[in-house]
């Protein structure tokens, strides 16, 4: 399996990418871990002074590496050619246990409940460098192959 | 299971998932559940899905395309409950 090739199929550039490297990828779930740069533009803001990475990009990490890099897989091993991808979340649902400051990195580990009908749902966990859980939930969204009508 | 019973199970079902702004009484036979229900493509595949759980049946992508209205529902979960 080559990680990279999931990688390059992903639609998301600079500032918002939100995956550094895949670890593993099966048919039941995936791992992966990302790196939230100390001097991203978004920490003067939140909060004025006191650093914190929002929830919202915490879920963002774990949608992009728990569903989406998950359902490229899942469409590959489906022999879909992507050419592009259709995409959307469509629920999340998510508990926030521990803060994420700015250079932590943190790792994803998504499993999958199911993926029919270009549906793919996902129990997500994310925990930091010392191995504690910072967030977990259950996300879901629509991933389609494009040209695969 | 009669028609009306399958009928009345699948509106159980559709209920569950339609969004607050429409109403209970607007589920009938030939209501479009994208354009007429206002349930999103994510929602549509729960509701595939209970009604696999529910008739105890399995849908293919084909029948996914195919259900586009209540009635077009019902007539995918005779066509299953037939073959099997």
């Amino acid at each position: 399996m080559n990680f990279q090739d999931i990688l390059a199929n992903l639609p998301y550039a600079k500032p918002f990418l939100f995956v550094d490297e895949l670890v593993d990828l099966n048919e039941e779930g995936a791992e992966g871990l990302f790196t939230f740069r100390k001097n991203s533009d978004f920490y003067q803001g939140h909060f004025k002074g006191h650093p914190v990475t929002p929830g919202v990009l915490l879920t963002e990490c774990c949608a992009q590496i728990g569903l989406v890099c998950l359902g490229i897989y899942l469409l590959q091993q489906q022999q879909v050619f992507i050419s592009g991808l259709q995409i959307g979340m469509s629920s999340s649902e998510m508990d926030f246990l521990l803060p994420v400051y700015p250079g932590e990195r943190v790792r994803v580990i998504s499993e999958k409940s199911y993926f029919r009908f270009n549906k793919l749902k996902c129990k997500v966990k994310m925990y930091n460098e010392s191995g504690a859980l910072v967030c977990k939930g259950v996300l879901s969204g629509m991933i389609k192959a494009m040209g695969d009508e | 299971m009669t028609k009306e019973e399958k009928y009345q199970k699948l509106r159980e079902i559709v209920t569950i998932y339609l969004p607050e702004d429409v109403k209970v009484e607007a589920i009938r036979r030939e209501s479009h559940f994208i354009n007429e229900l206002n349930i999103n493509s994510a929602n549509l595949v729960d509701i595939v899905l209970d009604v696999e759980d529910a008739f105890d049946i399995t849908l293919e992508n084909e029948d996914m395309d195919q259900m586009q209205t209540v009635d077009d529902a019902l007539q995918i979960i005779d066509k299953k409950l037939e073959a099997s």
